[in-house]
């Protein structure tokens, strides 16, 4: 039976990872680690979970244990949010080049410098070239549920690469919201066994992970990473498909709301998702046909659904909360905007960058973006490509 | 590049699916400088078969026999380390 527990989404987090009961979790346990371990560890030391937990001296030694481990065979998580994941780098890209199904749920906070704890993605945008699948989560309930459809997405055959589960620090990561918690037993059914194909730890029949792979092999190993990419649109939805009918919950690649109809849209990921929402319902009481897409999962990134959701629309505001210093906009505009070059029908696009290091977005700021849509669509142009949404 | 394998036909991540296959990577053709032995000098003392860090001295019946130049990479350890100086480096 569920029950709705009134937690955080680092405790959301947590709640899936006891669920879960990894068979080996590694993590740095002071700052920038979040609750998400501290709250796990409790679980372990209360011996709620079977995990062995590995307290490591950097989150470079994090996620080299976690590659250790999960190349071994074992079901492997970890967690870390903002200079940690930067300090991960270098193995977070041999994780998923090694192809090892490790699930990471991230909490999403700005990079140093000037030093700054607070919401922003530019952590794990700046990692979304190293091969990782990215779920980003607008909710509490959205953290605790991807982080259970992760460990499917990840250890599935035609995948094989590690997931991050991304929520915005904070804003999700210490805010209370009623999360509904399923079953344990049926959680365990969902995920079930772990049966890695190559574990190192089978000595009749060795194997050898990570070796010397030059200009002669390097690059087919590459080629089958983009197809693992690529294998994992068509792979996901299994999980979701199946995830619905163990539990009800509706996921997919992107969620529009009140879209169908909408003249203009904006785009926007995570928490700022729900924000978007509330102005909508109000903007859409005053008659203005207005909507949201919302990405859940930025890689794979969902090409066809995304632009199947906007081609339609007149004129659309893509919000990005990082910065990509390339003068054309963050990550997420430049990736819509190509993705809709090529068809005849397009809207006009529009760049906003927000809420650098946890600078709060409002609905007011929501609202001005909408406004400057309905502008864009009269003038029939967009004046200013790149945007800064709420800085002075 | 002809003769290897395509993305489709090899195990993904790098992984190496047999055991004790480094001996089929041939880093010979790394040299510059290859060891020769003067075997009239050689006092088969075995110090090179020792210090030999890619296991590249040929030893039979306890004689230094020569060298594995398949995966020999002309480090020159054997020369320096040889107490009667009978292996001597020369270029390719």
């Amino acid at each position: 039976m569920s029950v709705i527990k009134p937690i955080t989404g680092d405790q959301a987090a947590a709640e899936a990872m006891r669920q879960i009961d990894p068979d080996v979790v590694a993590a740095y346990p002071i700052t920038p680690q979040t609750e998400i371990v501290m709250n796990f560890a409790q679980f372990v030391a209360d011996g709620k979970v079977q995990t062995e937990m590995i307290h490591v001296e950097s989150e470079h030694s994090a996620m080299s244990a976690c590659v250790g481990a999960s190349a071994s065979g074992a079901r492997t998580m970890t967690a870390t949010s903002a200079n940690g994941l930067a300090l991960m780098w270098e193995i977070v890209y041999i994780a998923a080049s090694t192809r090892l199904p490790i699930v990471m749920p991230v909490v999403n906070r700005a990079l140093s410098a000037p030093i700054n704890i607070h919401c922003d993605h530019s952590d794990t945008m700046g990692a979304r070239d190293s091969g990782w699948i990215q779920i980003y989560c607008e909710n509490n309930q959205e953290v605790y549920e991807n982080i259970i459809m992760a460990v499917r997405i990840a250890e599935h055959k035609d995948i094989l690469l590690p997931v991050m589960v991304c929520q915005d620090g904070f804003i999700t990561s210490h805010a209370v919201e009623g999360v509904k918690i399923y079953d344990d037993r049926k959680v365990k059914e969902f995920i079930g066994e772990y049966n890695p194909k190559h574990p190192l730890l089978d000595i009749d029949h060795p194997v050898t992970y990570g070796p010397l792979d030059l200009q002669d092999y390097y690059f087919e190993h590459k080629r089958q990473q983009s197809e693992a990419i690529k294998n994992s649109l068509k792979a996901i939805p299994e999980v979701f498909a199946e995830f619905k009918k163990h539990f009800g919950a509706d996921y997919d690649f992107i969620e529009t709301y009140k879209l169908a109809d909408a003249d203009v849209a904006i785009v926007a990921m995570s928490s700022t998702a729900g924000t978007t929402k509330a102005v909508i319902d109000e903007l859409r009481d005053q008659g203005k046909k207005v909507g949201l897409l919302k990405p859940r999962i930025f890689r794979p990134f969902p090409k066809e659904k995304i632009v199947a959701a906007l081609s339609k629309l007149k004129a659309v505001a893509i919000l990005d909360r990082s910065e990509s210093f390339s003068d054309q906009g963050g990550p997420l505009f430049t990736e819509i905007r190509s993705a809709l070059l090529d068809e005849a029908k397009k809207p006009l696009t529009v760049n906003y960058i927000y809420g650098l290091g946890g600078r709060d977005i409002n609905m007011k700021q929501i609202k001005s973006v909408y406004a400057d849509l309905e502008k864009i669509v009269k003038d029939k142009e967009a004046k200013n490509l790149v945007n800064y949404l709420g800085v002075r | 590049m002809s003769g290897k394998k395509g993305w489709k036909e090899i195990p993904i991540g790098g992984l190496i699916d047999k055991a004790g296959s480094a001996s089929e990577y041939k880093t010979g053709d790394w040299r510059t400088f290859k060891p020769v032995v003067n075997k009239e000098k050689c006092i088969n003392c075995l110090q090179c078969w020792m210090f030999c860090p890619d296991s590249c001295i040929v030893v039979k019946d306890k004689k230094m026999e020569g060298f594995d130049y398949e995966h020999c990479k002309g480090c020159g350890i054997c020369a320096s380390i040889c107490p009667v100086k009978c292996i001597k480096m020369e270029k390719e």
